[in-house]
């Protein structure tokens, strides 16, 4: 636990910390741009330029190995990845621009053929240059433990730049991955935003390739706008949501595997994201599972009471379980299905309910106003106390339930 | 190919003072031919839409009439003919055309309250990184209020019934404040009270000088709604004035003699 909290205050060891600072920058990059990549239902592209970066990295180090370099150079590694990545995304548009192919099955065809060729390519590497460990499997799922103070500052460079052209680019995209027609009948190039978008998708990916690596990167793009999505009905806050809560991810979870050795870092950051994930899918307040539950029951709740007063109200017998339950917890109803005092009250009260709103029907001809009466809204929350007493002066006095007022 | 001399005289600003009397087009379509694959949705078009002036355009499911306005817009490529709206070409006038799509194909789960959506007709005037100003949301506001949506600005679209939704996309394009509207099918699925409440906001937008063009499918109205029809079916079959260009043969033509006979003498007798 005090190590956890140290490497949350950055205070366990100068590594711990550029893991953190990094990863934390990392989420907030790719909560923004996957936000649109998610609203553009286009989450699985993603996938495929992740899987296809894996033969640049091996080209990569082939080509600074035959120039004479050393081959591990994380910018020479990173501009391969982004060379094949961006084949690998040509290649899905492509296939589903030109041929009749799905795009799902563009993107399996895409990202297993990339995918096995980098692992041919990288076995190969490993046979040839036996004793020179060249590392290059880390970019599958990341690794942290050689972690640069200059590879922490282009995650940061590069995630900053990210964000500032999801900045830029929010309103085509927002109008391309909401109404692709109507973008284009106005004049936006839908094809060069999507290529946009997914270029910057691609940056994010590349950038996060020594972090958590390519087959988990895709998280990172996609469960933080989700997770987003359960508390905003706004795609402005959605991006903003998502970048704190990717941030959050990267933080918390590069902490968590600094408090205790053999935690892989990019696993333990996409299972904080899923669990902030799983936190929202139940408790969101307004699109979570419980809430929408609660609120179901309440509504039924409401329903039946409002049904059970009417029939006592009409002298008649309530049959339904569900709702003498509702009126007995509530002290409007004996157990032997006799109302009480309170329960009569009540019920004289929803009856003029109803007959005031029969009145305001007949009156008000505007639709904006009577259109509101669902058999629940009380009248008082609709009309006036003013045009109520008209509606009253129609009716004439209340009458009581139960012969006993 | 060179346009005809009345298209000539109709181009906007300036020279069509000099010009003689004529209706000014605001779209102008020459030989357009469209395809999705091999076969042509839309064969070798001409129309012209005038200025100030409620137009139609009708025919039957199939023919083409989306295909039409949308590689008007260029949405989709087309293989042939050009298209101008008030005398230039449609790229150039861009802020002056509003679309309505037919049954917009979005995604109604799509974090986005009908105030953002109609917002959305704004981006092109505030361009990528100006600000939302209070100026923008009053615009909004009056547009959603001119629908008669005033009151579900906050609500998302998804929540939306089908004819609110159709409003909601009437207002964005309103909010583009063009002098062109495109639209698809407006009346298609909202009650008669909606449909009212549209048509009089479209009559509207036309004594303010501005150009109607909608694909209509409720035969009975063409000629108490517009002033000018397009009847087509892969080819235009007759354009015109409602009053001349919208009789029985030319509907026979153009429904490929499916509307009984009757029914087309009551839709014209509606013109006297
Ligand atoms: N995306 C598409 N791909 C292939 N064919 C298409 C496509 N869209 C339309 N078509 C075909 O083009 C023709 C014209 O379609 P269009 O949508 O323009 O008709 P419409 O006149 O608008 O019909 P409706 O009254 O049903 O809206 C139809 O035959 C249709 O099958
Ligand atoms: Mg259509």
């Amino acid at each position: 636990m005090d190590t956890l909290i140290s490497a949350l205050l950055l205070q366990a060891g100068y590594n711990a910390a550029l893991v953190g600072i990094g990863a934390a920058l990392l989420g907030v990059a790719s909560g923004a741009a996957g936000t649109f990549l998610v609203l553009r239902k286009r989450a699985l592209v993603s996938d495929a330029v992740a899987h296809a970066t894996l033969p640049g990295v091996g080209l990569a180090f082939v080509a600074m190995v035959a120039l004479g370099g050393d081959g591990r150079a994380l910018a020479g590694l990173l501009a391969g990845s982004a060379l094949s990545a961006w084949v690998g995304l040509l290649a899905v548009e492509w296939m589903t621009r030109r041929t009749r192919l799905p795009e799902d099955a563009a993107i399996g065809a895409v990202l297993s053929v990339f995918f096995g060729l980098g692992i041919v390519i990288l076995t190969l590497i490993q046979t040839m240059s036996a004793g020179r460990q060249a590392g290059l499997e880390d970019f599958l799922l990341g690794a942290t433990a050689g972690m640069l103070f200059s590879d922490a500052a282009m995650i940061a460079v590069g995630g900053a730049v990210a964000v500032a052209l999801v900045w830029a680019l929010r309103r085509p995209m927002t109008l391309v991955a909401f109404d692709a027609e109507y973008a284009a009948a106005t004049g936006t190039d839908v094809r060069r935003v999507d290529l946009a978008m997914m270029a910057l998708v691609m940056g994010v990916t590349v950038i996060g390739l020594k972090l958590v690596g390519l087959v988990l990167i895709v998280a990172l793009l996609i469960i933080p706008p989700v997770t987003a999505r359960f508390w905003t009905e706004r795609s402005g806050r959605m991006v903003w949501g998502a970048a704190a809560l990717g941030g959050a991810s990267g933080y918390l979870g590069a902490a968590i595997s600094a408090s205790a050795p053999a935690l892989p870092t990019g696993p333990i950051i996409v299972l904080v994201a899923a669990a902030l994930f799983a936190l929202s899918l139940l408790f969101a307040p307004a699109r979570g599972v419980l809430a929408a539950m609660l609120r179901q029951r309440r509504f039924q709740a409401r329903v039946h009471r409002r049904q059970g007063l009417l029939a006592l109200a009409r002298s008649e017998p309530i049959l339904e379980p569900y709702t003498i339950r509702v009126l007995v917890a509530e002290g409007l109803l004996r157990r032997d299905g006799v109302a009480t005092e309170a329960g009569r009250a009540e019920a004289a009260r929803i009856a003029r309910d109803e007959k005031r709103w029969e009145v305001a029907r007949e009156i008000h001809r505007d639709a904006a106003l009577t259109g509101r009466y669902d058999g629940l809204t009380p009248i008082d929350a609709v009309f006036t106390a003013d045009e109520i007493a008209e509606f009253d002066r129609r009716l004439g006095p209340p009458m009581p339930v139960g012969g006993m007022a | 190919m060179t346009p005809p001399a009345s298209l000539k005289l109709a181009s906007h600003e300036g020279r069509a003072a000099e010009a003689a009397p004529g209706p000014e087009a605001a779209l102008a379509i020459r030989g357009l031919t469209v395809s999705y694959g091999q076969t042509p949705a839309v064969f070798s078009a001409d129309a012209t839409f005038p200025a100030r002036t409620m137009s139609a355009i009708v025919g039957p499911n199939g023919a083409g009439k989306s295909t039409l306005l949308k590689a008007a817009l260029g949405v989709i490529p087309r293989v042939s003919g050009e298209v101008t709206a008030f005398g230039r070409p449609v790229a150039e006038a861009r802020e002056r055309i509003a679309y309505v799509p037919q049954r917009a194909s979005v995604d109604w789960d799509f974090p986005a309250t009908a105030g953002d959506v109609v917002l959305m007709g704004l981006y092109r005037r505030m361009g990528l990184l100006g600000r939302v100003t209070g100026a923008h949301r009053r615009t909004v506001r009056a547009c959603l209020g001119r629908v008669g949506m005033a009151d579900f600005e906050g609500r998302q679209i998804g929540e939306l019934s089908g004819g609110q939704q159709q409003r909601v996309f009437l207002a964005r394009a309103l909010a583009q404040g063009a002098d062109l509207y495109l639209l698809d099918e407006p009346f298609a699925g909202v009650d008669a009270a909606t449909e009212r409440a549209i048509i009089d906001v479209l009559k509207a937008l036309r004594d303010e000088g501005r150009a109607v063009v909608a694909v209509h499918h409720d035969l009975s109205t063409v000629t108490r709604y517009f002033e000018h029809v397009l009847m087509l079916n892969v080819r235009p079959v007759a354009e015109g004035p409602v009053e001349t260009a919208f009789t029985a043969e030319a509907l026979d033509a153009t429904y490929g003699g499916r509307l009984a006979a009757t029914h087309m003498d009551s839709l014209i007798l509606a013109t006297a």
